[in-house]
This record gives structure tokens, C-alpha cells and sequence, in this order.
């Protein structure tokens, strides 16, 4: 099944991990690939764990992306790409948020956050490109850009071109007026020039195949 | 939501079963529409409701909304209802009679199993009520299918003047994937033609009715053997064959792609000698079904020689990581176990959990801190965003199984008390939307008994763990139009609750809100305290200055952590030995004023007031500045 592209996108709910998987999809069909997208996501407005699945290609079958068998894990928060972590094929790429967010319970000291989620990942064996989107997002005005940076920052790590899905992401801003759509357009840049300083400065990291 | 203009024909959409399903009934001429919120089958009425030219409702509950849909198709119009799992349940008083009626026009309940437990207090398998009730059951695979076979369950149902169920599972409703969509053709209700012979379900009528419902199971018996919804895909490798239904089929394919396949569109009644033919043409004959062994059960007692759950799990999904292990052994393939994982693969990391919360500023966090203050009570619960409350902090809740129980569950912990909880205060917590689906009877029961239960009715004036919708006590319809509101305290006094025990409090008023419960848990009658604050995610919300944390002034105690909202973060701890030699915990807040709402909860319990509103500090600072 390796005409398949499998994508996992993985964050806590309420951070726009659906939206952003709904995009990805919507460029893969501008293409002409067939689609399936699926996450259980119950509970996920209330701050629970969110996985969105995405497969595309000549024809999906089964929604769901099996273990081990994830060609790009997108995690909008450092921990969650952790949790995640065990989806990817040997050779797949995470693209990672370092960006926090604890939940409750481990405000409360009941369990601790992972004092270096991304360390962890290397030491596993993943290949990691880790930036902080939610400060980007913050510094160009607004965190809810946060999913417009992580879609930039993915976009050229797609068996198609960046614009396609550029296209696509200022398409669901079409109707918001011109200062929202370049807003978007200047968080997706961003995005990409982070993903690609990350490929620069930690592209050194040896994937599991090698 | 207002009417859109639906996408035209043969537009190519990526679309969710349940929005698959819903275009479906638009195009099938559907006119009346009705549905009880619940996950995952939720959106179908949401999506329905903004198709032109037809009715759509919140009901109630799950019952009456069969009931409305059955009036609709004793009229003749075509009609429809969706519901999760245990929505037919409640539905099925209903259902197990109209199935000796049988319709005049199309009705299809969709209902929606909750395959994995995402958002269910339960994994139930809902076919086995197709059988209870020897109705047709459709399972589509995706929703390409989902989308066809409504449109043939209508044609079922017209033909052979039955209900039809189709059976979605989570992994149908919120998957998308490409559909091709049509026209709508409308349909012309007949009227409703009196003939109580038929219509007027008393025995000597009903038992007339028996024998043409077995009559008609025959028939779509024989229907299921001809029908196209039942194929076979022929495969190459015939070590092993699959009889499967709904989305295994897509897993099977997935995971064996060269195997013969027979796919049970219409899966019951099943078709055994279809069935039969197939086995026979494979070395071995496995039966995949979500969840439990029914087809494989019937198919056995058929002498058809088939396996299923010998080797398969009987909960959850049959994904193909799940079947590839089961199948690999029955064919003495080298299977790799799960503790021998090739060194490539990778166990999951271990990371802390991430439960659901309750919302920031969310107007029950007031509530449970309140009841996780009491001691020497029980609290016996309902199903909706507060059954969060048995979780940290507040572990305030100590039962919880079916819409509307807290009630009746309350009054049998009542009158059932062991010696050990002779002193026991009860409560109930329910929120508005369960109250009245199924909770308005329980209080009335507890009145008429004289049941010592105090009632927490946490109106939120939406449903709000399905995503805000609207009920009779939100003065608003289905398409946010106004609409009658229903008066909770003057419902529940109808009950038959004193004048002096009901109280409308605002839960972020805490000393009241203390006051209120401590004072009513002490009165050995039925109390009912209403709080009357709306859900954050609805737009009746709206939310004041946020608030931060002055450092220098926090002292570490966390009470403002008890409260559970999560704005609040932990900045540092640390631990101290008091003079007792007791040591305690401290624990260094700051709130994330981006998301904080002002509620003010976490202002009333911190002790140094330390928690003062944003803009004040923000002055603060500029006039340092200055």
C-alpha cells in the first residue's frame, strides 16, 4: 500500500488539529487523490487528545492509519507528538510544535510532563523537526494561527507542492476579508521557513533506516 | 442555521457518513426529521436542518422522536430519526410495536453504535435490536455507502412497509470520504388513511399483525439472497474467506486484499444460503463483525462451518492491525506478537494522560468544588459534561450509568441505605437536557415517595457535551429560531417539590451556592436547587475581564487549583514543614489570561488575593513604567 500517503496529525483539543487535517485533505483532493479522514474525537472540545488520521491516493480502503505506518506525524504540541510517536514508520517525519500545554492533572501533580518530549523521540529513533509555533503564531498576533504556521510548516514535506495547499488554506479564509487572509499567508510562510531551519539545524539527526 | 443551498447533483463532496446520510434523506424526499442529540450520531439532524423543503426537530428524547417519525409515515410521508446506541433503547417501547404496524411511508431510524467507546457509557451491539424486532438492517462500509444505502433503506421500507434500521458505527459517522451526491425527488404523502386494525395496537389486533411480521422477515430473508447490497468479491487466495459487515469490510480489504470477501450490505435477515455457496468456496470461512457474534452465531446454527470470535476480540474495532495477528495464526503464518516487536518498531512512549475537562469559566467547576467540599454524601450522577465531576479534583460523583438515573438511582440509595451510610446525604446532579429527557419521571417518583434526595439541575441552557445544541430550555428550535422556554422551577413545583425547597442559585457565587446545598442535604425532604448559568461554548455566553496572578502575593496554597479550571497553570512547587511537623505542599500559580473569562471562581477561594483582573496589573506596570 505504498501508493498511499499516510498523515497523522495529533494535539489537544480546541487547537484546530481537525481544521487542519480537513485542509490537508481538501489539497489532496485538488489533486485528485481519493480521501479518507477519520479521528475519534468524542470528548475533544474538553481538552482531551485529539488524532486526526488522513490517507489519500489512487483508492483508500480502511480510514485508519495503522501503527508503525505513519509516513508525517504533525503534532501541535510536544507531548501529544510523543504520545503519537509509535505510529510513525522507521523513515517518517515528525514535525513538532515545542510548544506546552498541560492538562490538569498534571497541574495538579498527579503524573509530570516529560521534561524533553522531543529528546525522547530522537532517542526512539524518530527523525524530528521541532520549532515553536505557538510563538510564532503568538508573535504574529494571534494563537489561533498556530494551525496555519504547523500546515506551513509540512508543506514541503507533501508528495505535492507547497502552493497547492497554500491554495487551500487562504480558500477557507477567502470570505474573513483581506487583513485576515494575510494574516494567514504570513503565518503559513512563517511556518515554512521554520520547518526548513529545522531541517537545516537538526537535519543531522539519523532516521531509524539508516 | 438558516437554509443553504444544497451542493448540486453529481457534485463530488467530501462528506462524514452522517452528512452522507443526511443528503441522503434530503434527496429521498424525506419531510419530517427528528432526533435526540448524541455522539456520534449528533450531526445528522444538525446537517439535516439546514436542507430546505423539509421539518427537522430536537425531541426530547429518543422515543418520542420514533414516535414523531412514525406519526409522519402513518400519514405517509417518508420520515426519519437517527440516535446513538443507547438512544434506541430508549426508543425501542416504540419500536417494538410499530414493527407489528409496520409504515406507509419510508422510515428509517439511523442509529449510531459507539464501536471503541469514545464518548458512550456503554459498547453495545445495536443489530441485536433488527432481530428483537425483526426489522431490516443496513450496515454501510463508508460513506459513499452510507449515502446509498439510505436512499435504498427508504425503498425497503415502502415495499415491504416495514421500519429499517441503519447501523452506522463512530467509524461510519465521523469518517469522510468521497461521495457523489444526487437530486432530490420529492415524495407525495398519501394521508393518513384511519384503519385501527392496523393502526390501533390492542391484543386482538396485535395478534393478527404477528404472523404477517414473520411473514415479512421471510420475504427480506429472500430479499437478502438477491439483493446487489450482498456481494461477493471473488479474491485470488482462497486460504480464507471473509463474511463481514459495515466498516471491517474496508479493514479486511485493507489488510487482505487477495481474499474472497462476501460483503452483507443488508446483514440481517442474513442470507445463509448465500452464505452457505461462499463458505464453500473457500478453505476457511471467517466472520468479521463489530461488535458481537450475531451473523456468526446465526451462520453456525445454520451447520455452516465459519469462525469468528474464537479468534477474533469481541469489543472494539476490527481494524487491521487487530485482524492481520488473528488471521496470520489461523493460517500458521509467523506471527509477530505484540511483546516481540522487530526492533524498528517502536512501543508507545509513556506520556501522562489528558483527560477531559470541564471548560475554563465552565458554570459547573462551581458546583463540584462546592460538593467536593461536603463530606458524608453521596452523589449519584447523570450522562452530559458534568459526569466529568468524578475526576480530579473534585472526585464528586460516585455513579453514573443511563440518561435520567441520577434520579431514580438517588431514591433506591435512599431507601436501600446499609448501616453504613445510615447518615448519608443524597444527591442527584443532572443537567437540564437529561432532565428532560428521562429525569423529569425520577423526581416526580421521588416526590410521591417522599424520597430524602437533594437535586442539583445544572441548567446550561444547552446540550453541552455534544456541542451546544438547543432544547426546550433554551427558547430556541433546532434552526436557532425563538421558541417557547420551558420553567424549570415552576416544572419541577408542578412535581410536587415545595415552594420553599426550590432555589435558583448562580453556581459562581460560591458562599450561596455552599450555603444552598449544606442547608438542603440537612432537610430529610426532596429539594431541588437550580443553578442558572449558560455553558461557555454557546453564544448566550458572554465573558468578562480576565483575571492574572500577582506573584509576589501568591503564597502557594492551591485553592484555586480545587477549582479545576484549567486557566490556571503551576508555575513552581515546593513542600514546607510546619511547626506540627506536618509538611505541605505548595503550589505556585498563574492563570493564562488569553483564555480566562473573568468568572471570578478562583478569586473567591485564594486567601491572599492574589488574583486580580488583567487590565488592573497591566496599569500597574505602564505607571512603574512611568
Amino acid at each position: 500500500m505504498s501508493d498511499i500517503t499516510n498523515i497523522l496529525v495529533v494535539g489537544v483539543g480546541g487547537q484546530g488539529v481537525m481544521t487542519a487535517t480537513e485542509i490537508l485533505a481538501e489539497a489532496a483532493i485538488a489533486l485528485g487523490h481519493d480521501v479518507k479522514k477519520t479521528e475519534v474525537a468524542g470528548m475533544a472540545q474538553r481538552g482531551g487528545v485529539v488524532s486526526s488520521h488522513l490517507r489519500f491516493g489512487p483508492k483508500v480502503l480502511s480510514p485508519q492509519i495503522a501503527p508503525g505506518t505513519a509516513d508525517v506525524l504533525l503534532a501541535f504540541e510536544a507531548a501529544e507528538g510523543m504520545r503519537w510517536r509509535h505510529m510513525m514508520r522507521p523513515d517518517a517525519l515528525a514535525l513538532i510544535n515545542t510548544g506546552n500545554l498541560a492538562p490538569p492533572v498534571v497541574e495538579l501533580g498527579l503524573f509530570e510532563y516529560p521534561a524533553d518530549p522531543i529528546g525522547e523521540m530522537r532517542t526512539s529513533g524518530a527523525r524530528v523537526y521541532s520549532f515553536d509555533a505557538s510563538a510564532i503564531a503568538n508573535e504574529l498576533g494571534n494563537i489561533r494561527l498556530g494551525n496555519t504556521v504547523m500546515l506551513g510548516a509540512i508543506a514541503d514535506h507533501l508528495p505535492f507542492s507547497a502552493e497547492v495547499l497554500e491554495n487551500c488554506v487562504l480558500q477557507r479564509f477567502s470570505r474573513k476579508g483581506e487583513q485576515v487572509i494575510e494574516m494567514n499567508r504570513k503565518a503559513f510562510a512563517a511556518g515554512r521557513a521554520a520547518a526548513a531551519e529545522a531541517a537545516k539545524t537538526q537535519g543531522t539527526a539519523e532516521p531509524a533506516t539508516a | 442555521m438558516a437554509a443553504v443551498m444544497p451542493a448540486p447533483a453529481q457534485s463530488r463532496l467530501l462528506m462524514s457518513g452522517n452528512e452522507a446520510v443526511s443528503r441522503a434523506v434530503w434527496e429521498s424526499g424525506v419531510k419530517v426529521a427528528a432526533a435526540y442529540p448524541g455522539t456520534p450520531a449528533t450531526e445528522m439532524l444538525e446537517v439535516i436542518s439546514t436542507y430546505p423543503d423539509l421539518y427537522a426537530e430536537w425531541a426530547v428524547n429518543e422515543k418520542t422522536s420514533l414516535e414523531i417519525a412514525f406519526g409522519a409515515a402513518m400519514a405517509g410521508s417518508r420520515a426519519f430519526c437517527a440516535m446513538k446506541h443507547v438512544g434506541l433503547n430508549v426508543a425501542s417501547d416504540a419500536l417494538m410495536t410499530l414493527t407489528l404496524t409496520g409504515v406507509a411511508g419510508g422510515l428509517v431510524i439511523a442509529v449510531a453504535d459507539d464501536v471503541g467507546l469514545s464518548s458512550s457509557q456503554n459498547e453495545q451491539d445495536s443489530r441485536f435490536w433488527g432481530r428483537f424486532a425483526h426489522v431490516p438492517i443496513l450496515e454501510p462500509a463508508d460513506s459513499q455507502e452510507a449515502y446509498e444505502q439510505t436512499k435504498l433503506a427508504f425503498e425497503l421500507s415502502e415495499r415491504f412497509q416495514t421500519v429499517v434500521i441503519l447501523r452506522m458505527t463512530t467509524r461510519i459517522c465521523h469518517v469522510k470520504g468521497l461521495v457523489t451526491v444526487g437530486e432530490r425527488v420529492p415524495h407525495v404523502a398519501a394521508g393518513f388513511k384511519k384503519e385501527p386494525a392496523r393502526w390501533v395496537m390492542v391484543p386482538g389486533a396485535a395478534q393478527k399483525r404477528i404472523p404477517l411480521m414473520f411473514q415479512r422477515e421471510a420475504d427480506l430473508r429472500a430479499e437478502a439472497e438477491v439483493t446487489a447490497l450482498n456481494f461477493v468479491d471473488a479474491g485470488s487466495d482462497r486460504r480464507v474467506g471473509f463474511v463481514t459487515s459495515g466498516p471491517a469490510y474496508m479493514h479486511i480489504k485493507e489488510a487482505y486484499p487477495e481474499a474472497p470477501v462476501l460483503k452483507l450490505g443488508l446483514s440481517y435477515p442474513a442470507p445463509f444460503e448465500k452464505i452457505r455457496a461462499f463458505a464453500a468456496t473457500v478453505e476457511q470461512c471467517v466472520v468479521v463483525e463489530e461488535v458481537e457474534p450475531l451473523l456468526e452465531t446465526e451462520i453456525k446454527a445454520q451447520g455452516i462451518k465459519v469462525i469468528g470470535k474464537e479468534i477474533l476480540p469481541r469489543q472494539g474495532e476490527l481494524a487491521p492491525h487487530v485482524l492481520k495477528p488473528a488471521i496470520g495464526r489461523l493460517l500458521g503464518e509467523e506471527v509477530v506478537e505484540p511483546e516481540k516487536k522487530p526492533a524498528r518498531a517502536v512501543a508507545p512512549l509513556p506520556v501522562f494522560p489528558r483527560p477531559p475537562t470541564m471548560c475554563v469559566a465552565c458554570p459547573h467547576l462551581g458546583v463540584y468544588y462546592t460538593l467536593a467540599q461536603l463530606r458524608n454524601i453521596t452523589i449519584s450522577g447523570d450522562i452530559g459534561c458534568y459526569t466529568l465531576g468524578f475526576g480530579h479534583p473534585w472526585n464528586a460523583l460516585d455513579a453514573c450509568i443511563s440518561m435520567g438515573a441520577s434520579m431514580g438511582m438517588a431514591l433506591g440509595l435512599d431507601k436501600g441505605r446499609g448501616e453504613s451510610d445510615k447518615d448519608k446525604k443524597i444527591v442527584a446532579v443532572i443537567g437540564d437536557s437529561t432532565f428532560m429527557h428521562m429525569g423529569m419521571q425520577g423526581l416526580l417518583d421521588i416526590v410521591y415517595n417522599k424520597g430524602n434526595v437533594t437535586v442539583l439541575l445544572l441548567d446550561n441552557r444547552a446540550v453541552g457535551m455534544t456541542g451546544g445544541q438547543d432544547n426546550p430550555g433554551t427558547g430556541r428550535d433546532i434552526h436557532g429560531d425563538p421558541a417557547p422556554r420551558v420553567d424549570f422551577a415552576a416544572i419541577v413545583k408542578a412535581l410536587g417539590v415545595k415552594e420553599e425547597r426550590v432555589h435558583v442559585v448562580n453556581p459562581y457565587e460560591l458562599p450561596t451556592l455552599f450555603k444552598t446545598v449544606r442547608e438542603e442535604t440537612k432537610i430529610p425532604e426532596p429539594s431541588v436547587i437550580i443553578t442558572n448559568q449558560p455553558c461557555v461554548l454557546v453564544d448566550h455566553y458572554h465573558g468578562l475581564k480576565p483575571y492574572t496572578v500577582i506573584d509576589d502575593k501568591c503564597t502557594g496554597c492551591g485553592n484555586c487549583l480545587d477549582t479545576g479550571c484549567p486557566a490556571i497553570h503551576v508555575t513552581r512547587r515546593d513542600s514546607v514543614v510546619k511547626p506540627s511537623g506536618k509538611t505541605v505542599d505548595l503550589a505556585w500559580v498563574r492563570i493564562e489570561s488569553s483564555v480566562c473569562t473573568g468568572c471570578g471562581l478562583c478569586v473567591q477561594p485564594c486567601a491572599p488575593d492574589a488574583i486580580v483582573h488583567a487590565d488592573k496589573v497591566i496599569q500597574i506596570k505602564a505607571l512603574q513604567r512611568h
